[in-house]
């Protein structure tokens, strides 16, 4: 059975393979990412002592499905003033680099759509150039709103990718490798050699900036319901509004992904190098050990933005410029020093 | 002394956590949501929704035409003609409510001598046409005779506070 799967698997052409394994990459993403929708509704809506959805389907579980069909069926305005092209363009860019950088995550220690050595490097790029979506629409919408979202949207991005860069630098100098798979497997150990101990302040500012940079509350002046109606996005309609959503939200599962990987162990258990427990659990795949690190941050975003009311501009630069950025080239002298002294357990 | 702690109060995002373990306690908490259509809110004998007329038990309409309501109301939606009956009584020929004007006050009850034109607790209608939004005394006796059952009830329950 397996011989035969493998030979008919062996007689595709590589480039329909690749597609294939695209395909298998990006289909559980969407459907993450719709019901993630579900997910932030239920959990604000509990928070907030409400039931939230569930009139569609059994519990609502239909309602992403619903809510995706509506977008889908209803009319694109694009704006007379609009570039047309442009207009159009903003969101496919915006929501393409939140996809492609997938391609470097790995699910399991084999599990890997592209096994990069630079992956760290292909993450910061993809990470950043979502921001030329949001640039593109807020531009190409010709609206002082949109414009303004764009404005503020693209300065905090710029802002907090630094903060982010030098959170990533730190890993790489503990891992000393740039490539993702690598840097897990640097992890092994226990839950005690995850890189969160010797890089709390990395990880804590990169999971910041990663909720900044995906443009969300308490971040999320870009879009700014009450101040600026909402922002980048004002003038979209229907299914490229529909695009927008899907990046924001398919951005934050690839966050939550990269916190996990580079300083959660990825898809390491928790529970190994504990004596009993450990062989207990053996049995679990480990990809089950990624998910529910992402399904953690992932909750945390929500619970976030149940909770935190929207920073003020200068409030938001000050934490990226004078707080964050200063941490983390102090913390990259100490991991420095660390690894030269090679202190166990982690550096050894 | 007190900068420092406030500063690192600031750095370790202590306000942020304490934040986070309110809004986490509200997350487990008993949810208040009321599912409307099968769950209802308990409801006043005193609510004031759609109106209605009331009769005698002999049948006979209570209104005798003596336009107190129509004086009292503030927003000038009722609109009364009354003429003499065949057996020498006044009666009204013409009961119109506004619904677009009415403001459910109640004042029309609380002026009525004799208790015809009273508020239901009926909230839940819709019009389907423009010709819908005025009540005629037809649909206002209508009204009465469906739910005289319930009207009467809760002006037994007010009658104590009065």
């Amino acid at each position: 059975m397996l011989e035969t799967l493998q030979a008919v698997w062996g007689s595709i052409p590589e480039l329909l393979q690749i597609v294939l394994k695209i395909v298998v990459i990006v289909v559980p993403i969407m459907l993450s990412v719709a019901y993630l929708t579900l997910a932030e509704r239920k959990v604000i809506g509990y928070i907030q002592v409400r039931i939230g959805p569930n009139r569609v389907g059994p519990r609502g579980l239909l309602q992403p499905i619903a809510d995706g069909l509506k977008l889908v069926l209803k009319e694109i305005i694009v704006p007379t003033n609009a570039n047309r092209f442009l207009f159009i363009l903003g969101p496919i860019v915006a929501l393409a680099p939140a996809l492609a950088a997938w391609a470097v995550i790995p699910f399991d220690e084999t599990l890997v759509l592209a096994n990069v050595d630079a992956g760290l490097l292909y993450i910061l790029a993809m990470t950043s150039l979502g921001v030329y979506g949001i640039i593109i629409a807020g531009w190409a919408s010709n609206s002082k709103y949109a414009f303004l979202g764009a404005l503020r949207s693209a300065a905090q991005v710029v802002s907090y990718e630094i903060a982010m860069g030098f959170a990533l630098v730190g890993v790489l100098i503990a891992a000393g490798s740039l490539n993702l798979r690598e840097i897990v497997l640097a992890q092994q150990g226990s839950f005690l050699h995850w890189y969160w101990l010797p890089l709390l302040p990395l990880f804590l500012v990169y999971f910041i900036s990663g909720v900044a940079e995906t443009n969300r509350a308490p971040f999320d002046v870009a879009e700014g319901e009450s101040e600026i109606v909402a922002g980048f996005h004002v003038e979209y309609s229907g299914m490229t509004f529909g695009l927008f959503f899907l990046a924001e939200y398919a951005n934050m599962i690839l966050v939550s992904a990269l916190v996990a990987i580079m300083f959660l162990g990825g898809w390491l258990s928790p529970f190994e190098g504990i004596p009993v427990l450990g062989e207990a659990l053996a049995w679990v795949p480990s990809i089950f050990w990624l998910l529910a690190k992402i399904s953690v941050f992932l909750f945390l975003f929500l619970w976030f933005r149940a909770t935190f009311p929207r920073y003020r501009y200068d409030q938001i630069m000050r934490l990226g410029w004078k707080i964050f950025i200063p941490i983390t080239i102090v913390w990259l002298l100490v991991v420095g020093a660390a690894v030269l002294a090679q202190i166990g357990p982690w550096f050894d | 002394m007190n900068v420092i702690t406030n500063y690192f109060k600031s750095l370790l995002l202590w306000e942020l956590l304490i934040g986070l373990k309110l809004t986490g306690r509200y997350f487990f908490a008993k949810k208040i949501t009321v599912q409307y259509p099968e769950e209802k809110t308990p409801q006043s004998f005193r609510f004031r929704g759609l109106h209605a007329l009331r009769r005698y038990a002999n049948g006979e309409e209570r209104c005798i035409a003596c336009k107190l309501c129509e004086a009292v109301c503030p927003a000038l939606s009722i609109t009364i003609d009354s003429a003499q009956r065949e057996d020498g009584t006044r009666r009204t020929t013409r009961y119109d409510i506004d619904l677009f004007k009415c403001i459910y006050c109640g004042f029309c009850e609380e002026a009525c001598p004799v208790d015809a034109i009273v508020e239901t607790r009926l909230f839940e209608y819709h019009f389907e046409s423009r010709d819908g939004t005025v009540m005629t005394k037809d649909k206002l006796l209508a009204m009465g005779d469906r739910y005289e059952k319930e009207i009467a009830a809760d002006r037994a329950k007010d009658a104590a506070y009065r």
